[in-house]
């Protein structure tokens, strides 16, 4: 028989059964839509981890306090050790050969008052005058604080791009007072809106020298021990001197200066390469799970599509008799019923990539994550509903074809 | 012509089940049916005239014993040989007539045309020799029709037209009549006496001594076995006369 008859043959079996039709399809409508979300989802999540990445500038390390081996614990020594402090990073720069810039960043959460706007936690950062080079940012009125200003304690802020808007419209802001928390400052520079870095909103945060925090925005509680103690500590180091030498100088200067042993120490070093790796394994077991997800969802499809292709060569047995009767060989009636669960699951995949799709559109436009739609995404989906289709519906096919023309004209 | 065997089966058995509990269901049996002829099979239930017309219809083989069907051996064919062999040589009419339903009587009688082999046949050809089909059985003005809209008179003959559609060698006929009321059944056996008349191989399976009166041949079987096969007088006589009739214009 000829193809074009066996899909108008199919066709018109599957719309004899419009509901139950769908039904079996809706198995694989899910499958094949989970299948074009979670690349969507695992393509958006890759973009923004590379855009995150290039937002931190080049050639960074970080240097982390790691309390693991209990930095706390030891205060009571009343020793330098117990994390990083401000003053390791001048050491660094001073220091350490190959170190081109040191940036030294401490957050904190205050209430931000300008006349009648309040806004509740805000994110304020205590930096070091590096950090726009480091970061990558631009001032675009007035200027950044410089290490006099940091010395000085100097009372000083510059405004991210959108908290300046909101706090103050269109007016000026440079030279306007703010007060955040309980302590006033003056604004002295406004950055050029950056956007959205990874997670990180940098037009809505408030720089300030990192001595300010140290002094009016750490907690008083902690502030006996805390000290002038810092999370973590930028290193922008220079493409010549080999990586490996400036951490090692890195590692040895901090071991000594915290009286600690390389083996056991009280703070961490990674480099851009270590947080990349790290980012790539989440999105990957991310995507891991997502598959496994989808690829259940196709076979339990699947399995939807076997079931009724079973129902319907059973109803249909007359049929396949007198089918049988008039000519049509094993193999007449195996492409039948094949056509018709192929269709099936074509039909279902076209449904599944259109909802697909929207979904996640809807769920990059409106959900947390941001979704990238991969045409070769659709590809696989579709390809894989055909593979499911096939495989699935060859079973009862086969059976359809073997049954005996003679039992199959006396069944009722 | 006249003379040629359409069918000639030599020494052919049929045995169901296994091991001891064996049925013979046909047994030993040789006959010939020659183009042209109008044979009716009659016999009790279990006498093996269902077997008999299955293995003529070549849906079912037979034990041992051959099947020459217009000279070919089919008795050893698979399951895709004989499905070519009924597609081309066999016209198939059932007591339940046996058609696909939802479907109209064009595209019932359509569709042994669409299991054609070497089908070269345009869409329009198919439909052509169709419509000649169903006009040859009287219904062109019922091709738009489905099973469901037909009495049963009109629905054996879509059956018929099926049939006769793709030119079989033979016509198998089942109890053509088994479910038609008395004058329904009279005109499906008018269709089946023209057909014979105009040259087609019938073969009825009936139990109906007046339908069977119809058939110039009548094999009665009984266990498995020709109890007798008796030249039908009557028709014999009727056909001569006619041929007489033909000759003389």
């Amino acid at each position: 028989m000829r193809a074009s008859k066996v899909i108008q043959i199919a066709s018109k079996g599957l719309t004899k059964n419009k509901l139950r039709s769908l039904l079996t399809m809706l198995g694989v409508i899910i499958g094949v839509a989970a299948v074009i979300i979670m690349i969507s989802i695992s393509s958006g999540t890759e973009a923004a981890i590379e855009e995150q990445i290039t937002g931190l500038g080049t050639n960074l390390v970080f240097v982390q306090s790691s309390f693991s081996r209990g930095g706390f614990g030891r205060q009571g020594g009343g020793g330098p050790s117990g994390g990083l402090v401000y003053d390791d990073a001048f050491a660094i720069a001073d220091e350490v050969n190959g170190v081109t810039a040191v940036v030294v960043e401490q957050p904190s959460i205050e209430t931000i008052k300008v006349g009648d706007t309040t806004l509740d936690e805000v994110g304020i950062l205590g930096t070091t005058p590096d950090f726009p080079s480091v970061r990558d940012m631009t001032i675009e009125t007035g200027r950044y604080f410089n290490q006099t200003d940091i010395d000085r304690t100097q009372k000083v802020a510059v405004l991210g791009a959108t908290l300046a808007e909101e706090l103050f419209g269109d007016s000026p802001p440079v030279g306007q007072l703010v007060t955040v928390g309980n302590t006033k400052l003056t604004v002295i520079g406004v950055f050029e809106e950056k956007g959205l870095v990874g997670n990180t909103d940098f037009d809505a945060r408030i720089y300030v020298p990192i001595t300010v925090v140290f002094q009016k925005f750490t907690p008083s509680q902690f502030a006996r021990f805390m000290g002038d103690r810092v999370g973590v500590i930028y290193v922008e180091v220079d493409s010549e001197t080999p990586l490996e030498d400036i951490i090692l100088q890195m590692e040895l200067l901090l071991a000594k200066r915290h009286d600690v042993s390389l083996e056991e120490p009280d703070f961490a070093i990674n480099t851009q390469q270590d947080i990349i790796q790290t980012q790539e394994a989440t999105t990957a077991a991310f995507r891991n799970l997502l598959t496994w997800v989808a690829a259940v969802s196709l076979i339990v499809g699947g399995i939807g599509i076997m079931n009724i292709m079973l129902v319907s060569v059973t109803e249909r047995t007359r049929e396949i008799g007198i089918r049988q009767s008039v000519g049509a060989s094993p193999n007449d009636i195996r492409f039948q019923f094949l056509a018709e669960a192929l269709l099936l699951s074509l039909v279902g995949g076209s449904i599944g990539v259109i909802v697909g799709i929207g979904g996640a559109y809807i769920y990059g436009e409106f959900g947390e994550m941001r979704t990238v739609i991969v045409p070769s995404a659709i590809l696989l989906a579709f390809g894989s509903a055909a593979a499911v289709g096939i495989f699935f519906g060859f079973y009862p096919a086969n059976k359809a074809s073997q049954l005996d023309p003679i039992e199959a004209l006396r069944h009722e | 012509m006249q003379d040629t065997a359409i069918i000639e089966i030599i020494e052919l058995t049929k045995v169901y089940g296994m091991s001891e509990v064996q049925v013979r269901a046909l047994d030993d049996v040789s006959l010939t049916i020659r183009k042209g002829e109008f044979v009716a099979i009659m016999g009790p239930s279990g006498s093996g005239k269902s077997t008999l017309m299955n293995i003529l219809g070549c849906l079912d083989r037979p034990s041992t014993g051959q099947y020459f069907l217009a000279g070919e051996d089919v008795s050893d064919l698979d399951k895709t040989q004989l499905a070519i062999i009924r597609n081309k040589r066999i016209g198939f009419i059932f007591q339940s007539y046996n058609l696909l339903p939802q479907t109209t009587a064009l595209d019932n009688v359509i569709l042994p045309l669409l299991y054609n082999r070497n089908g070269k046949e345009s869409d329009e050809q198919q439909t052509e020799k169709a419509l000649a089909a169903l006009e040859a059985v009287g219904l062109s003005d019922r091709i738009e029709h489905k099973p469901q809209e037909l009495s049963g008179g009109q629905m054996q003959r879509v059956a018929i037209a099926r049939a006769l559609v793709n030119d079989p060698v033979l016509i198998l006929a089942d109890e053509p009549t088994g479910n038609l009321d008395t004058r329904s059944g009279q005109e499906i056996m008018a269709v089946l006496s023209e057909l014979h008349e105009q040259g087609s191989t019938i073969v009825m399976v009936t139990h109906d001594d007046d339908i069977a009166a119809s058939a110039e041949r009548i094999i009665h079987l009984r266990d498995g076995k020709i109890e007798t096969d008796i030249q039908n007088g009557a028709n014999s006589k009727r056909k001569e006369a006619k041929e007489a009739e033909y000759e003389g214009k």
